[in-house]
This record gives C-alpha cells, sequence and structure tokens, in this order.
C-alpha cells in the first residue's frame, strides 16, 4: 500500500487515505485478502494521528472495500461487484472510444461500425 | 471545598461521593479532569475540564501564561487544587498520589538535577523508585537519543537535558505520558524525532500522551484531541479532526466587516488594508463572501491567535 499526504491539498487527510486506497483496490494493486497496516501503525507510518486514521478506515469499511477481523487485522474485502462491473464498463467505453476514432479517420461511419460489431460478436459465437 | 463544585451529580458528602467514583475506575479514560480551579497572585486557572480516552495523544496548547504548566502540576498534585477532580488512569490523583506517580512519565519544562551528578548516577538514584523499571528501555533510548550517560547534568545543553528526562519517562513503562514544552528549545529534527517515539508509545493503546506546547505544528497532524487553554480556561477541548480541517480564515477587505459579517466570526483581526476572520462555517462563509474574500483551512495558531478576538 502507498499513502502520499499532501498538506497543501484541499481534501482533509483522512479523505486523502481513503481515495488512495480506494484507488489501489480499483486498480488491482491491492487485491482480495491483502493484508492492510494497522490503523496504528499507519498513523506512526504517516505522521498523522491515530483518530483521523481510524476514520479512513471506517470510510473503507462502510464503502465495502475493506474489513476488518477481530484479533487478525484489516483486509482488502471481496470487491463489490458493482464498483468491479462499473470500472469494467469504462474500460470497454475507452476502448470502444479508440475505435470510433480509429472508424473516423477513414471515414467508416457508425452503421458500418455497428455492423462490424455484430461480425465480431458473431465470430464469437 | 466542596461547595465550589459544580456537580452533574447529585450532591453527595465528599467521601461518598469519591468511592462511588471508584468503583467501574476500569471504565475510565487515561486523564479526566472536571472543574477544576487554583489560584495565584494576579492568576486564576478556573473551572477547568478535559477529557482524554486510552490510546490517545491529546495537545495543550496556548499562549504563554495560559496556565498550561499550573495545569500539569496541578495533575501531578505538585500544587493542591482547589476544587473539582482529577482522575488519572481511573485513580484520584490525590488519594492515589503515590500510585499515579508511578504510572506517570512526566518529562518537565526545564528539568532540574544536581548539576554535578553525571546522567548514569542519576539514572541509577531514579530506577530504585520504579517497579517495573527496564533497564534495557533506558539504554535503547539512551542510545537512540545520543546521551552520553558519563557526563555531569551540567554540561548538557537544554535539549539533551529534555531527551534524557524522556528518556527517563519512558523506562518505566508509564501509562501516561505528560510533556510540558518538551520541544521549546529543540531542533527541528529533535522535534520530528520526538513525535515518532510518541507515535511508537502509542503503538500500544494502553498508552496515553498529554503534550503541553505552544509550538503548534508538533501537532497539527499527530494530535487526537486538542485542549485550548487560555487565561486560565478551557476555550474548547475537543478531537483535532473536528477543528483542524472544518475551521477557515477568512480574508477581505474591511469595507465588508459589517456587524452583520462579524456575528460571522468566533475572532476578527483588523489590519489597516483588510480583516482576518476565524470562522467555524466555512461553507456559509463562502455563500455570503463569494469572491470578495479568500478563505484558507485554519490552522491551530491561526485558531490560538484569532479565537475571540475583536468580540463585540
Amino acid at each position: 500500500m502507498r499513502i502520499l499526504i499532501s498538506n497543501a491539498s484541499p481534501d482533509p487527510i483522512y479523505e486523502q487515505i481513503v481515495q488512495q486506497v480506494r484507488a489501489q483496490i480499483l486498480s488491482g494493486d491491492l487485491s482480495e485478502g491483502d493484508l492492510l497496516p494497522s490503523i496504528r501503525k499507519l498513523a506512526k507510518d504517516l505522521q498523522i494521528s491515530v483518530i483521523t486514521t481510524k476514520r479512513a478506515y471506517e470510510e473503507l469499511e462502510r464503502e465495502g472495500f475493506i474489513n476488518t477481523v477481530g484479533g487478525k487485522g484489516t483486509f482488502v474485502a471481496a470487491q463489490n461487484p458493482e464498483f468491479l462491473r462499473e470500472k469494467r464498463m469504462k474500460a470497454v467505453e475507452e476502448k470502444l472510444a479508440d475505435a470510433v476514432d480509429e472508424a473516423q479517420l477513414l471515414g467508416v461511419g457508425p452503421d458500418q461500425l455497428i455492423e462490424m460489431l455484430r461480425l465480431l460478436y458473431a465470430e464469437d459465437e | 471545598m466542596g461547595s465550589a463544585r459544580v456537580e452533574k451529580e447529585v450532591a453527595v458528602p465528599a467521601q461518598g461521593r469519591r468511592e462511588a467514583l471508584e468503583t467501574g475506575a476500569e471504565s475510565d479514560g487515561a486523564l479526566v479532569i472536571d472543574g477544576v480551579c487554583k489560584s495565584y497572585e494576579g492568576f486564576v486557572l478556573k473551572d477547568v475540564g478535559l477529557e482524554l480516552p486510552r490510546g490517545y495523544i491529546m495537545g495543550l496548547i496556548g499562549p504563554n501564561g495560559a496556565g498550561k504548566t499550573t495545569l500539569i502540576k496541578l495533575i501531578l498534585n505538585l500544587v493542591r487544587r482547589e476544587a473539582g477532580s482529577i482522575r488519572v488512569l481511573g485513580l484520584d490523583n490525590v488519594t492515589h498520589e503515590a500510585e499515579i506517580k508511578s504510572r506517570i512519565g512526566y518529562v518537565p519544562d526545564e528539568p532540574r538535577y544536581h548539576p554535578d551528578i553525571t546522567l548514569e548516577n542519576l539514572k541509577s538514584a531514579t530506577a530504585p523508585f520504579y517497579p517495573s523499571w527496564s533497564e534495557e528501555r533506558f539504554q535503547a533510548l539512551a542510545s537512540e537519543f545520543e546521551l552520553s550517560l558519563g557526563k555531569k547534568f551540567k554540561t548538557l545543553s537544554h535539549g539533551t537535558k529534555t531527551r534524557f528526562s524522556l528518556a527517563l519517562a519512558l523506562s518505566h513503562g508509564a501509562e501516561l505520558i505528560v510533556l510540558d514544552e518538551p520541544t521549546s528549545g529543540l531542533d527541528p529534527v529533535f522535534r520530528r524525532r520526538l513525535l515518532d517515539v510518541l507515535a511508537g508509545i502509542l503503538q500500544d493503546e494502553r498508552f496515553s500522551i498529554l503534550y503541553s506546547t505552544h509550538i503548534t505544528s508538533d501537532l497539527e497532524r499527530t494530535a487526537d484531541f486538542v485542549t485550548f487553554l487560555r487565561d486560565g480556561q478551557v476555550v474548547f477541548s475537543r478531537p483535532k479532526d473536528e477543528v483542524i480541517g472544518r475551521w477557515g480564515v477568512v480574508r477581505g477587505g474591511r469595507e465588508i466587516l459589517d456587524a452583520e459579517a462579524r456575528a460571522f466570526f468566533e475572532g476578527v483581526r483588523e489590519r489597516e488594508h483588510g480583516f482576518e476572520g476565524l470562522t467555524s462555517r466555512v461553507e456559509a462563509a463562502r455563500q455570503r463572501f463569494g469572491d470578495r474574500v479568500v478563505i484558507d483551512r485554519a490552522s491551530l495558531d491561526d485558531i490560538m491567535v484569532l479565537m475571540g478576538r475583536g468580540e463585540r
């Protein structure tokens, strides 16, 4: 886990932690079952207060990104399927946007592109 | 003495009340102060209250002369309180004075020991007072703080005296560490190291720290709670995150500072070319004043300087 706290950021420190941990889970840098540092250890590492760190973990837990198992520690939770889907849909959209750009360069219109997509789907089946 | 107490509980004769409080001591916080008063010639500490739960660090801030050192001396029962109650680790600090002193690690603002005694001998004279003294811990801290134990106390710089005093305070397993202005006279490198040492102590959640300072940047990030003392009274005592990040400093031209605008601020400082106002209602201020002002997050220094200024 990598967290960089900026004192100049308009976001409060707890929010910076939440955003960065969330981003690392969504990007796959942190995956299900990974052990996070304890609240007190992270507070010491970042030289911030225990209460601030606790608040960040509570927020992440509330959003379903992490789980705390009593006596064992805090782990990255099984990913929220909705988030995962949203994230992957975004990737699809980005790739399609690339395809549209490429098609426009070649003067290929939407109808022709959709037809190409149909063919590709048919090939897969 | 009893009559001066402002109490939430129903009046109970002093003795009975104390016993009633003693039960349930386990659930008590590291430090619970309620309605404490002390007066000297020209100075009054009035109705001071605060609560530090175990496992956290509280910064005690305030200008010089606000009463920080007096409050700390009251906690250690070095001076007698005139009213109120102080409970350390669940125990009354007067009736359980001896036990409490062995469970508090105290670093005074100006450590004083016999000038001609070496640190090694001072340590040997101190250790027997504490049943839980850890020689191993002391040696580790002495080397971490770069203390030459053969040196005489009088030859040490102020910073080194503080480091020595801190090493003693941390070597007997104290559960509540009380530091009175530990960083005044210390360079930024050691101040940073001290914060690291303190965060290290807090890895064990039974331990708690009360830290008085007027160098608020030391606490801006690490403190869990902040108590602001001014003129012998508590201005506020609450989780730091409820203060930093929620309060803002509004700066703008003096022409917008009418009575209505003034009511917005917890404190205002006027200058020739504009004003600074402290507010806890940052969003509302943004809406009200728009781009006629700039708004920054308030630091503890801003709060200390501005709070209560220019009240009318």
